[in-house]
């Protein structure tokens, strides 16, 4: 039989030069996508490194220092600054306590997201039932220690005291409201999704005028509370809200088959949901957890709008002031602001993704 | 039915749900009822006004950017009214341009072309790790102030000017016999919305195409040019032109007004990104192998295999991102544009001191907002949801 005469195969050598082609210059389009793109980059990342490193002011104590860089960052005002974007107007003598604050959150958050390190659960439990008392009389005071006023507290410190003490009270919130959203009893199912559905509805800004307006009047007369833990308190009902659809969510993903094996060992509601339940549907919304608390630490900075001095609120009351007006003052503090959340907020939506790397890798087995 | 399995009335099933669930309402009402009395007092303690018949009194105090007419003699009531307009006007054009970027970006990081797709992803993960209030102020106190003042804005073609205090537009003006024209405009627009459910009909029906495109475009256009031309073109334009210190003419878009928009729509970009992707890449493989397979050309494959099916998916969290921006639109009163939070909870707030009334009236607004979209969609869920055999 003959066969067909055929041409021999195109001979494909994978190399740098097969991959340009391939991947940026398959077409006369595609090139031409390549060279707008590599222009843009270059319109960007030059001027930006020009302005960031080669034009910028870097020493000196007032805008003097950065006024002949016309064209350059001004990094004195950070600098100069410093302390104040982390601690606020916290006092100095006492600020190694917030040092010992955060060096404890950061070895504890370490230790529970490098993987292989031992005794992960205690550490957990330590970090979400220890840690926030800890941090609690370092912060404010007491037990021998000089007690700080809330007021003076700003920068960093603000930040993330908003952000963790929202999401550590939100966590069980919520959890009890995606129950009551999945329960069976119209009482508790009805109020929990009014409450839910009310705080989802509704403006971050919006809820924190109301815990500077309308808490006070709620509360019995000569009770007064502390204008920060007003505004915990409103960020963690309205972050509960977020937090049980986040949990419903993993609820709604458990099979079927596991609370119908729970019910067949003879586990009551609340049996089934603690040992067998909950974990399982924790773990798969452990992601999203974080993708929450993501979003609780940007929405941090709205706080500045009803006269907290957190990172963004310190940084930009420094850009007002007349001590440090020059054309790169504001640049210099957003971009080093915005660094600053990036890199957090960067850092933590790569945990979530390697997470629900780890959760599939169990799925698939 | 008499239950005699030995155990109490009271410890049945049903009992406990019944007494555990008045419990729990008890509760919530008794706290409600005491946080309501609480404010009574507090509020009749400290002599403040209560009810609604604040929203009939002078605010007394003027307004940048008004879409109907206000003046200082107008009531708080008004000053409601302005500021929904122009939390909706923000929305309504955040949302145009968020869209645009969003999906451009979404496509741009699923490119074949390395570059591109790269360029995509780094503007998602830059703009969505940074705080939403942070990227306003930016461009509100950083990039448009430092813009040049009217003397020496920036023009093009002696129509359009950028400067320190806004940007200059010409401004429409209707002339007698534009009514007309939009009329004859809106009903070639209802006619080839006609014809292209009879086009889909006659194509489901015959598998004849008609180019809907071409005769949607002659029923708009042409009748619309042709009675315009007839009035002798009814609609005329107000050129801004600098006058002393400023410019006179035209329409002004603030500077607030401007930074809102473009922060909360290249913000949310970055998420519509996202959700654009996802949808792409959640369509089967099979599905676009199989369209190849039928001798689909690539834009056929894109447009009547591959998108309606994205689409499915992309519309739910594309509504949840719309909702978004409309509800970060409440950043406005970190820069003072006049919208709900910042003209109605703020300055009206401090001068009446009403705090319940006003922030229930505010969330109420949000909440119908919400709660609208919500039912909306769910009705559009369950139509296009697959109807499986």
């Amino acid at each position: 039989m003959a066969t067909p005469s055929r041409k021999p195969p195109h001979v494909v050598l994978p190399g740098p030069v097969q991959w340009l082609h391939e991947n940026l210059f398959s077409s006369w389009g595609n090139g031409a996508l390549t060279i707008l793109a590599a222009l843009v980059i270059w319109w960007t990342v030059v001027p930006l490194f020009q302005w960031a490193i080669v034009d910028a002011a870097w020493t000196g104590t007032d805008r003097e220092a950065c006024l002949p860089h016309e064209h350059g960052a001004c990094w004195p005002f950070i600098t100069e600054r410093f302390g104040q974007i982390l601690y606020g107007f916290y006092d100095m003598a006492e600020r190694w306590r917030v040092d010992i604050a955060f060096v404890m959150l950061a070895a504890g958050l370490v230790w529970l997201t490098v993987p292989g390190l031992p005794a992960k659960r205690p550490v957990g439990a330590l970090m979400l039932l220890a840690y926030p008392v800890v941090a609690f009389v370092l912060l404010v005071g007491g037990f021998g220690l000089e007690p700080v006023p809330t007021e003076r507290w700003g920068g960093l410190l603000m930040t993330l005291v908003v952000a963790i003490a929202g999401i550590v009270a939100s966590l069980p919130l919520g959890i009890v409201l995606a129950l009551g959203r999945r329960s069976e009893l119209p009482v508790v199912k009805t109020l929990s999704v009014v409450f839910i559905e009310f705080w989802r509805g509704v403006p971050l800004i919006t809820v924190l005028f109301m815990a500077a307006n309308m808490l006070p009047l709620f509360l019995p007369d000569g009770l007064s509370v502390n204008k920060l833990l007003s505004a915990l308190i409103a960020v963690a009902l309205f972050s509960s809200a977020y937090m049980a659809e986040v949990v419903r969510g993993g609820l709604q993903a458990i099979p079927k088959g596991q609370y119908e094996a729970a019910q067949a060992m003879g586990l009551g509601y609340w049996q089934a949901m603690a040992f067998v339940i909950l974990p399982q549907a924790l773990r798969l919304s452990l992601p999203n957890i974080v993708g929450n608390f993501i979003g609780l630490l940007k929405d941090t900075s709205l706080v500045s709008i009803i006269g907290f001095f957190d990172l963004l609120g310190i940084v930009q009351s420094g850009t007002a002031n007349a001590d440090w007006s020059t054309p790169n003052t504001a640049y210099t503090g957003y971009a080093f602001a915005g660094a600053l959340f990036w890199v957090m907020c960067f850092g933590m939506s790569r945990y979530a993704k390697h997470l629900e790397g780890v959760l599939k890798a169990g799925e698939r087995r | 039915m008499a239950v005699s399995s030995g155990i109490p009335w009271w410890r049945t099933r049903r009992m406990r749900d019944v007494l555990f669930q008045t419990a729990l309402l008890a509760g919530v009402v008794l706290l409600i009822a005491a946080m309501a009395n609480n404010a009574v007092e507090t509020m009749q303690r400290q002599k403040i006004a209560s009810g609604f018949a604040f929203l009939d009194h002078t605010a007394g105090f003027d307004i940048v950017q008004t879409l109907v007419t206000y003046n200082e003699t107008s009531t708080y009531g008004r000053v409601l009214l302005i500021g929904v307009l122009n939390t909706l006007l923000v929305a309504a054009i955040g949302i145009v341009i968020t869209t645009v970027i969003g999906f451009a970006i979404g496509i741009g990081q699923l490119s074949k072309n390395w570059l591109i797709a790269r360029l995509c992803r780094v503007y998602v993960e830059t703009l969505r790790n940074v705080p939403l209030l942070l990227q306003i102020f930016f461009w509100y106190f950083a990039v448009l102030r430092a813009l040049p003042g009217p003397r020496e804005s920036w023009g093009a073609f002696d129509a359009v000017f950028l400067n320190n205090r806004g940007l200059y537009l010409p401004g429409p003006e209707a002339q007698a016999g534009f009514g007309v024209v939009v009329a004859v405009f809106v009903a070639g627009a209802i006619a080839a919305v006609v014809v292209a459910i009879r086009a889909r009909a006659i194509r489901e029906a015959t598998g004849r195409t008609l180019p809907v495109g071409a005769i949607a475009t002659a029923l708009i256009i042409v009748p619309t040019l042709v009675v315009s031309a007839i009035a002798g073109f009814p609609l005329h334009f107000s050129m801004p032109a600098l006058s002393g210190f400023n410019f006179a003419g035209g329409i002004v878009v603030l500077p607030e007004f401007m930074a809102l928009v473009v922060a909360l729509s290249t913000y949310t970009a970055s998420y519509i990104a996202e959700a654009v992707r996802a949808g792409v890449e959640g369509v089967a493989k099979g599905q676009t192998e199989a369209a190849s397979a039928l001798g689909l050309s690539r834009g056929q494959m894109l447009r009547l295999v591959v998108v309606p099916q994205a689409m499915r998916q992309i519309i739910p969290p594309l509504t949840s991102q719309y909702l978004n921006l409309t509800k970060n639109s409440s950043l406005a009163v970190a820069i003072a544009y006049p919208d709900l939070v910042s003209v109605f909870a703020g300055t009206s707030l401090s001068q009446t001191g009403q705090a319940v009334e006003i922030i229930a009236i505010t969330m109420v607004v949000y909440l119908t907002l919400s709660l609208t979209t919500s039912v909306v969609m769910n009705w559009y869920n369950a139509r296009i949801a697959l109807t499986e055999r």
